[in-house]
């Protein structure tokens, strides 16, 4: 594959979709293939058929659109979007095209929830066909991968991602630049990329959406950093719960192999690289990177202790290099526009966008990308619509099992890294649940120390036995029997299980905990010294 | 030290003719004999053959050269592999962090009352598998439930009731 040779292939698909002036796209990512996206894709194409229009209409298949709440969602290239729609009303939108468009099935998109969104990494998202690269390389894709090779060195790609700011988005937030750089300077008889897609937090989609939404701009980051820090293998660890990321992963890296974009001498340059999937097997502690690389080798999912971190002796005891889906999925951009176009975004400590997956007790849930430094109230309110039923905020969690739960005090709180972290939680892959007085928070603390407790490895045991017992107190104090002194218990156990836990799942575990005993003691305190629980979630016995 | 050349030395052999053991062969090839390919090893078993039983997990450990007890330890250790075949028809309530916000709790009372199953476990009659995921990833839909692959969202303790009484005539 050549750059003239890419730039053909964007030509000839940017006149084939010129020529079929109408198109319509229906979202085939999980959340509407989960209402019946694929009936009315199908009934869309036969409608299409039957009608003799096949020439004047194409209809395809994309990826996400966001609004994942009001699925299936089919858009027009008038920019039309449409809601709940159904096989049966494919005849009628297909009608629609020639003149006004059907009110009853419409989804106004100048609100908020669209407009105060800032697309990067979601670009393409419900725009182009997964599974076809060519429409990737017409919308520019690859054109870094290219760029890189032919006109920059690896030491001026990594000074372009130091100077974006762009830090690693799978939650830690460590500065992606500095790591690639890190690991390009480390010595090794072969370096690895590892993109990290064992997206486990319980409410978090992100990741997966990105892979089965716009796969190749993951393969395309990972080629870039490859090259950065001279890679020349890498390995995409995805879990195995995500069937139809994997399937469009493995279309994609075929592609991607037939083009020549993947294997030997891409574009003509001594540079080569290949790329392999794993599967994951259900374990959160794997999005751990020690333990991530366990797994690739073949053992349990175990941490070890760090340094050595995984630059200097990572996978096989290699020098690696391992980055976060949308971390890739950032990449080519900032070397299309440049690390200073990147670094305008957000705010000063946390550059760019972040893709957040909005769900729990508000009205629009789906998912969304905001530039850095929103308030939690844009994002609840604005963007999320508020919360339904006329029920009252309560709290929103980010970060997931190692977050914690925030108040209506923060809501004005910027969401960057170390504004999250202040407050007690933590910017985490993005998962943000919005919950309602119907939630209890010792309860929702319960739950993600159950998760916790169930994750943990067992390798060291303040995270093995201190999550079990947190569990235990927080068990009793939701059956309404504890005691003032079962709370301080559980405050020393947050302590210590988050000073002396090995990795980052026990690090982080107690801070659900210590983040309601700080913003919601009072409820704590009712379930202590009241028995009462103000949500009417604790106490009961399920009835019949 | 010959003990153990003679021991690689030998190709074991396929615990029976179930053409299955070929796909699981393959995958063994592709992987290269040896410890790194545990995992992709028994995500094959386990998609060829629904579950991962001991016959297999020895077949494995002594094709990839590794101790039995790594093989259970990697099969028990990561929540996707099972070591119980699973009923006729499955059932996966979701308890994602926004389906438990929005009532999956409920959902798995249901299945405890009407079936007497909790997550993980399978009716006395084989009819009704009862698991739980950590997140399916549609938590626009939440409450979410997979019946046999197909995702239901928005799922009620009723709707729930029904599907499982049309699968589990015992159910009252």
């Amino acid at each position: 594959m050549y750059p003239e040779e890419l730039e053909q292939i964007a030509i000839t698909e940017r006149e084939a979709q010129a020529d079929i002036p109408q198109a319509v796209n229906v979202c085939v990512a999980a959340g509407c293939l989960s209402c019946q996206s694929q009936a009315v894709l199908d009934a869309l194409n036969k409608e299409a058929l039957a009608r003799g229009k096949a020439g004047h209409c194409k209809v395809k298949g994309v990826g996400c659109m966001g609004l994942c709440s009001e699925g299936p969602l089919v858009s027009t290239s008038d920019g039309t979007l449409y809601k709940h729609v159904a096989a049966t009303d494919a005849g009628e939108l297909l009608d629609s095209l020639q003149h006004d468009p059907v009110e009853r099935l419409r989804c106004p998109t100048d609100v908020p929830f669209f407009q105060r969104q800032q697309k990067i990494v979601l670009e393409n998202s419900g725009a182009i066909d997964p599974e076809r690269i060519e429409e990737y390389i017409a919308a520019l894709g690859y054109r870094a991968l290219v760029h890189s090779l032919t006109e920059m060195t690896p030491v001026e790609v990594t000074a372009e991602v130091i100077k974006s700011g762009l830090r690693g988005r799978g939650g830690a937030g460590y500065p992606t630049g500095l790591k690639w750089s890190t690991v390009s300077k480390a010595v090794g008889t072969q370096k690895f990329v590892i993109c990290n897609a064992d997206e486990g937090d319980p409410g978090a989609f992100m990741d997966r959406s990105v892979l089965e939404s716009d796969p190749h701009r993951v393969l395309e980051g990972m080629l870039v950093a490859a090259y950065a820090v001279g890679a020349s293998a890498g390995y995409i660890y995805v879990r195995a719960e995500y069937p139809l990321a994997i399937k469009r992963l493995k279309i994609a890296l075929r592609q991607a192999e037939k083009l020549g974009l993947l294997g030997a001498n891409i574009c003509g340059t001594p540079f080569s690289f290949k790329i392999e999937l794993r599967l994951g097997a259900g374990a959160f502690v794997c999005g751990e990177e020690t333990a991530l690389i366990a797994s690739i080798e073949g053992n349990r999912g175990t941490p070890r202790p760090r340094p050595p971190y995984p630059a200097m002796e990572g996978l096989f005891g290699q020098p690696t290099l391992i980055n976060n889906v949308e971390t890739f999925a950032n990449i080519a951009p900032i070397i299309r526009n440049g690390g200073d176009w990147y670094a305008g975004i957000g705010n000063e400590k946390s550059k760019g966008t972040k893709v957040f997956a909005l769900a729990g007790r508000v009205q629009n849930t789906g998912l969304v990308e905001v530039p850095m430094g929103i308030t939690l109230r844009e994002m609840v309110f604005d963007i999320g619509g508020g919360i339904p039923d006329g029920r009252k905020f309560k709290a929103v969690q980010t970060g997931g099992p190692s977050g914690g739960c925030l108040p209506a005090e923060c809501l004005d709180m910027p969401v960057d890294y170390e504004s999250l972290a202040h407050a007690g939680s933590i910017m985490g892959s993005g998962g943000m649940i919005v919950m309602d007085e119907s939630s209890c928070m010792v309860d929702v603390a319960k739950y993600f120390m159950d998760f916790c407790m169930t994750e943990s490895c067992g390798k060291c045991i303040p995270c093995r036995v201190g999550t079990y017992q947190m569990h235990r107190l927080l068990d009793t104090i939701t059956k309404l029997s504890a005691t003032a002194k079962d709370v301080a218990l559980l405050e020393e156990l947050c302590d210590l299980v988050k000073n002396t836990s090995l990795c980052g799942l026990g690090q982080s575990a107690p801070n659900p905990v210590l983040s309601t005993l700080r913003y919601f003691s009072d409820e704590y305190k009712g379930h202590i010294e009241r028995n009462q629980c103000v949500a009417g979630v604790c106490g009961k016995e399920p009835g019949p | 030290m010959s003990s153990r050349a003679t021991v690689s030395a030998i190709k074991p052999v396929a615990p029976g003719h179930d053409k299955r053991w070929k796909i699981v062969d393959a995958t063994m090839r592709r992987v290269g004999q040896n410890s790194r390919g545990l995992i992709e090893t028994l995500h094959t078993v386990q998609e060829a053959f629904g579950y991962l039983d001991e016959i297999a997990l020895r077949y494995v450990a002594v094709s990839l050269r590794v101790p039995l007890s790594r093989a259970y330890g990697v099969a028990t250790f990561y929540h996707f592999f099972t070591l119980k075949p699973a009923g006729e028809h499955t059932c996966v309530i979701c308890l994602g962090t926004a389906c438990y916000i929005k009532g999956a709790p409920l959902l798995v009372d249901v299945a405890k009352r009407d079936l007497g199953v909790s997550p993980g476990e399978t009716t006395a009659d084989r009819k009704v598998s009862v698991l739980s995921a950590r997140c399916l990833g549609s938590c626009g839909l939440a409450p979410a439930v997979v019946y046999d692959n197909e995702v239901a969202g928005k799922v009620t303790p009723d709707q729930l009731r029904q599907q499982l009484s049309q699968w589990d005539a015992h159910v009252s």
